[in-house]
């Protein structure tokens, strides 16, 4: 598998010019990565009661249901006879690793709104009562008729939640890790074919989780004369670096690996990433993406000198860098997989358009549409935590 | 296994016979055959439960039948493969193969413009190729496609015959994979084998993800631009079917293509495959493909 297309002229077989995968199959699995990522930040709060991420944790869970409610929408646009899409959960093949995909992600999603309900559920019982004209008829509505709490009935919510919690944390990590498997069993492409793979996305879906969130804090915060919690931002920068080195070393084991061993395969990976890669993969990915916030999260993690505000802006120029990271490691794998012929003698070139159906407009509406459901869901329901006095108030 | 024998019929039929059977009336008739108030109040619950049963059964069972290979895609849209085994007459089903021979190719792109008619093959895509390897006495090895026209037609600058050390046209087809990767990869039994091991594709089922396209090691399907579907060589099944060649064999000059049946032994593909050694592409992926080479070189991948 000796790749020619540095020494001998190009070569490319016929269909491969034209890549199969736009930038809406990037979408997807960078849109499901922060679906898991954050809902597995509202369960550090929910299963492991780790009470700094409070501040965070409704915001999380809303978050995440966004975000799963658009994760479809890049798919959708892609396929090529979408009207046929439910096809996959009617006559699905049992030996198809992307016929798991319907399954999944209603799965997930059903775990994820009744979790969401529940936690929610005091809050829309409440707005029941007090909210005025049509208001009033969308929460009661919301509230699915029952419009009072018992102590009894909250203690059964609360359990329900860590209940669904702890089913949604493997969930989470199905759905993720199963389209990280979508790529890595593809034998036919040796730049996706590892068995790292579900273990990269799954951790990246993690880090990407992480950064959304501790930015639409920091952001909406700011947006309300909030002060950010100091713990909760502290406490998120350690999350956030602790995933960040783990996807970064998962990543350079699977690549130092295939480049050690130097079998056939690297002779095209090598190509690839020095060549049609060497921006988005070398500069984007590794030293803008993963060394600089790997060596800037320190402060805001684990410095104690430093003042709030600066902790506080570092850690949101972090998040911005490694949801870059994570969003190029996605057009590294995706586009990248489809940069080369199968051939291996040649690259071929992916034209972004601006308009249509799979351009860089569609994929902005994509991407916009989760943040215009949380401000949505954001005018529906309080996404900050109660204070304390009135949830113990609730309690007794 | 046909409908009918699907386990869920006999408890359909043991619910539609209602709850008289589980209510002690043998006649069959509560409603009319004289029982008291209780027990056609007990009668009525137990219409209710049977009703509950039947209902869960059915939707169950309705749920269940997609996950069922035998009840999905494809199956029925083919003939079933003869009965084969359990004491019957052994299967009298045809098994195709495909022969290369790229010693006697000449590059003369008639198969290409056969298979772009015979299938509709729309412009910039293509169901089957021929790749020209040039071997140079400076040790650079040069690959480019035969046009459909040959290359006499074609107005191309030829390589000096000086420079050249040798030279080698290779076709490409589909190579009909036993285990092939784009059947195992379709979500939607869109990819489907026909009973002589021939890989289709039900372009009414298929919705266009594309991953059968990714998953094929030989980049030989493609999303055909005219359909919105994934395509790809099919040994020309329908003229197969009419015991015709394939368009692309009947076309070529030299017999480089060679088509047929590898189960009789009598067949001259059968005979070639005996007496000439031959490979395939990319073996190691073991994909175990039913197309074969003669002549294959290290370069051709």
């Amino acid at each position: 598998m000796e790749f020619h297309a540095l020494h001998d002229a190009p070569f490319i077989f016929p269909n491969d010019a034209h890549p199969v995968w736009s930038i809406m199959i990037v979408l997807y699995p960078y849109i499901t990565g922060m679906v898991a990522g954050a809902f597995v930040v509202s369960t550090m709060y929910h299963v492991f009661h780790r009470e700094a991420l409070r501040p965070v944790a409704r915001l999380a869970v809303v978050t995440s249901l966004c975000l799963g409610a658009c994760a479809t929408l890049p798919l959708l646009l892609h396929l090529h006879q979408p009207l046929r899409a439910l096809n996959v959960v009617v006559t699905p093949s049992p030996t198809s690793a992307m016929a798991g995909f319907g399954f999944i992600y209603s799965f997930y999603m059903l775990v994820l709104l009744i979790d969401v309900w529940l936690i929610f559920r005091p809050a829309i019982v409440e707005r029941a009562g007090t909210a005025t004209g049509a208001w009033r008829g969308v929460y009661r509505a919301l509230a699915l008729g029952v419009v009072e709490i018992t102590p009894r009935a909250a203690e059964i919510d609360r359990r329900l939640v860590y209940a669904l919690s702890m089913i949604g944390i493997p969930a989470a990590c199905v759905l993720h890790g199963y389209v990280g498997f979508l790529f890595g069993a593809i034998k036919a492409n040796p730049w996706w074919s590892t068995s790292m793979m579900p273990v990269i996305f799954l951790t990246s879906a993690i880090v990407s989780g992480i950064a959304v969130l501790m930015l639409l804090y920091l952001f909406l915060c700011q947006r309300s004369d909030m002060e950010p919690d100091a713990e909760c931002v502290r406490s998120l920068s350690r999350l956030l670096w602790m995933f960040l080195l783990l996807a970064v070393v998962f990543e350079a084991i699977d690549i130092l690996h295939v480049a050690y061993e130097r079998e056939e395969e690297w002779h095209v990976i090598r190509a690839l990433l020095s060549t049609q890669l060497r921006f988005s993969y070398l500069t984007l990915q590794i030293v803008i993406g993963s060394i600089l916030p790997l060596l800037l999260l320190p402060l805001p993690a684990f410095s104690g000198r430093l003042g709030a505000g600066f902790r506080h802006s570092i850690a949101g120029v972090c998040a911005v860098l490694v949801l870059v990271q994570v969003a190029a490691m996605r057009w590294n794998v995706v586009v990248g997989g489809q940069l080369f012929s199968k051939s291996f003698r040649g690259f071929v070139e992916y034209p972004v358009d601006w308009f249509g159906r799979e351009g860089l407009l569609a994929a902005a509406v994509v991407l916009a549409m989760p943040m215009v459901l949380l401000w949505g869901a954001m005018q529906l329901l309080p996404v900050w935590p109660p204070s304390l006095e009135s949830e113990s108030g609730a309690k007794t | 296994m046909s409908l009918f024998e699907l386990p869920i019929l006999p408890t359909l039929g043991a619910a539609a016979a209602g709850g008289c059977a589980s209510g002690g009336c043998s006649s069959g008739g509560c409603g009319t055959g004289g029982c008291g108030s209780a027990q056609a109040e007990r009668t009525s619950e137990n219409s209710r439960r049977e009703f509950l049963k039947t209902a869960t059964t059915l939707t169950l069972g309705a749920m269940s039948l997609t996950l069922l290979p035998g009840v999905t895609a494809g199956d029925d849209m083919l003939p079933l493969p003869p009965p084969g085994g359990d004491g019957h007459a052994p299967a009298a089903k045809p098994m195709y193969g495909f022969l290369i021979d790229t010693t006697k190719c000449i590059g003369a792109g008639k198969c290409l413009t056969a298979c772009r008619v015979e299938n509709s093959v729309p412009e910039g895509q293509s169901r089957t190729w021929v790749e020209r390897y040039v071997h140079y006495k400076d040790g650079r090895v040069e690959v480019d496609l035969v046009p459909e026209t040959g290359y006499a037609g074609s107005g191309e600058v030829q390589p000096a015959a000086e420079d050249v050390l040798r030279a080698y046209f290779v076709p490409k087809l589909c190579n009909q994979c036993v285990d092939a990767p784009c059947n195992q990869v379709c979500p939607v039994h869109a990819s489907i084998k026909s009973p002589e091991g021939i890989e289709l594709v039900d372009t009414e089922r298929c919705i266009g993800c594309g991953y059968c396209v990714q998953a094929c090691p030989y980049g030989i399907r493609f999303m055909n631009h005219d359909t919105g579907v994934a395509d790809k060589c099919n040994w020309c099944y329908h003229r197969v079917m009419r015991n015709e060649q394939p368009a692309c064999v009947e076309a070529c000059p030299t017999g480089a293509r060679v088509f047929g049946r590898i189960d009789d032994p009598d067949s001259e593909i059968s005979r070639r495959l005996a007496t000439v050694p031959t490979n395939v592409l990319k073996q190691h992926l073991g994909t175990l493909p039913l197309t074969r080479y003669v002549g294959l070189t290290d370069e051709v991948t």
